[in-house]
């Protein structure tokens, strides 16, 4: 681990940046050609946020533990009265609770 | 400086209490999985994007062949794709070379800031873009330097409770969208076909079914007033 890059790394990395970038221009690339978007397109783009971000949210409670699925439950009741950093915080301490006073 | 500029990069601080644990995260696991401090470094500058970085550096431990890690990284980064076309009216104004950065920067937070910021009828400037985009980008790729080098002192992620930050971040940000149509059916059916997914295909291919579904669902309910075209295309420029 003395150098400071390997050619095979090197290329992997690059070879990762192509392809995200290719992602992040394709959608601009495809609407661009459309004049307008139909109904069901649209409804379509609009659910896709909620809908990617829910299926990392998903597993990782169904995966984790006791102390992740606490941590998670707590963040979600804060989440909804509150905004996204009592949300951040309140977990970090349930999970912390859970792991260190309750064990 | 420009106050659209100072507007943007104060606007992404925020995001910086989520992003900074998961670039030294990211930094502390490459280096783990034998990515030098180097090597990290470069990936948060070119790639830019986390869950990613850290499918390709976990595959890359498990000596996956590159093709398969590739294509990897293109199905957790797919919904890229989706977000610049919902963010195409916005910025269709930005010239050539502005698109072209404007879409390098594109995240999570930037899209869903990107998005609300026009659907409300504020102006998405270039420079307010740039600057909610570097602030985010200079504390990822620094953190992740950062995060490599004190790699092994970081340890066990768990014992200080980091590991919990990244599922609770995204959950925070599904939650920012609860007021939109179809939120509770495409959350629901999102969430049952990623968990069976994630069960029987494996990760990360859990995150582009799952998400899918979710998009499917909404695209075949009865469609509503439209919801994200705000202005009319091309309406958005100077």
């Amino acid at each position: 681990m003395s150098e400071l890059f390997t050619p095979y790394m090197v290329l992997l990395i690059f070879a990762g940046a192509v392809a995200t970038y290719l992602t992040r221009i394709g959608g601009y690339l495809l609407i661009a050609r459309l004049k307008s978007v139909p109904p069901r397109l649209d409804a379509a783009l609009n659910a896709v946020p909620a809908a990617v971000l829910t299926t990392l949210v998903a597993p990782a409670f169904f995966s984790g533990g006791n102390d992740v699925k606490v941590a998670m439950a707590v963040a979600l009741v804060v989440g909804i009265r509150f905004s996204a950093i009592p949300l951040l915080i309140s977990g970090w301490v349930a999970v912390m609770a859970m792991r260190y006073l309750i064990g | 400086m420009n106050s659209d500029f100072a507007d943007g990069l104060r606007g992404s601080v925020p995001i910086l209490v989520s992003t900074i644990p998961f670039a030294a995260l990211f930094g502390a696991v490459a280096v783990g999985n034998g990515q030098t401090v180097a090597e990290a470094t470069l990936m948060s500058a070119i790639v830019f994007a986390g869950a990613s970085q850290l499918v390709g550096i976990e595959l890359f431990g498990h000596n996956v062949p590159i093709w398969v890690i590739v294509l990897s990284i293109f199905a957790v980064n797919f919904r890229h794709i989706l977000y610049s076309a919902a963010i195409a009216p916005f910025i269709r104004h930005f010239s050539g070379i502005q698109k072209a950065v404007s879409l390098f920067l594109l995240t999570d937070p930037q899209f869903a800031e990107t998005l609300t910021r026009g659907e409300i009828g504020r102006k998405v400037s270039f420079a307010w873009y740039f600057g909610f985009a570097s602030t985010i980008y200079i504390g990822w790729v620094a953190t992740t330097a950062v995060g490599a080098f004190f790699g092994s002192m970081i340890g066990d992620p768990a014992a200080i409770g980091i590991d919990v930050l990244l599922p609770i971040y995204f959950m925070s940000l599904v939650l920012g969208f609860r007021r939109r149509a179809n939120f509770l059916p495409v959350v629901a059916v999102s969430a049952i076909v990623a968990v069976v997914a994630h069960r029987t295909v494996g990760s990360p291919w859990h995150v582009t079914i799952g998400a899918l579904a979710g998009v499917a669902l909404a695209a075949l309910l009865p469609p509503r007033a439209p919801a994200i075209s705000g202005p009319a295309l091309g309406e958005a420029g100077e």
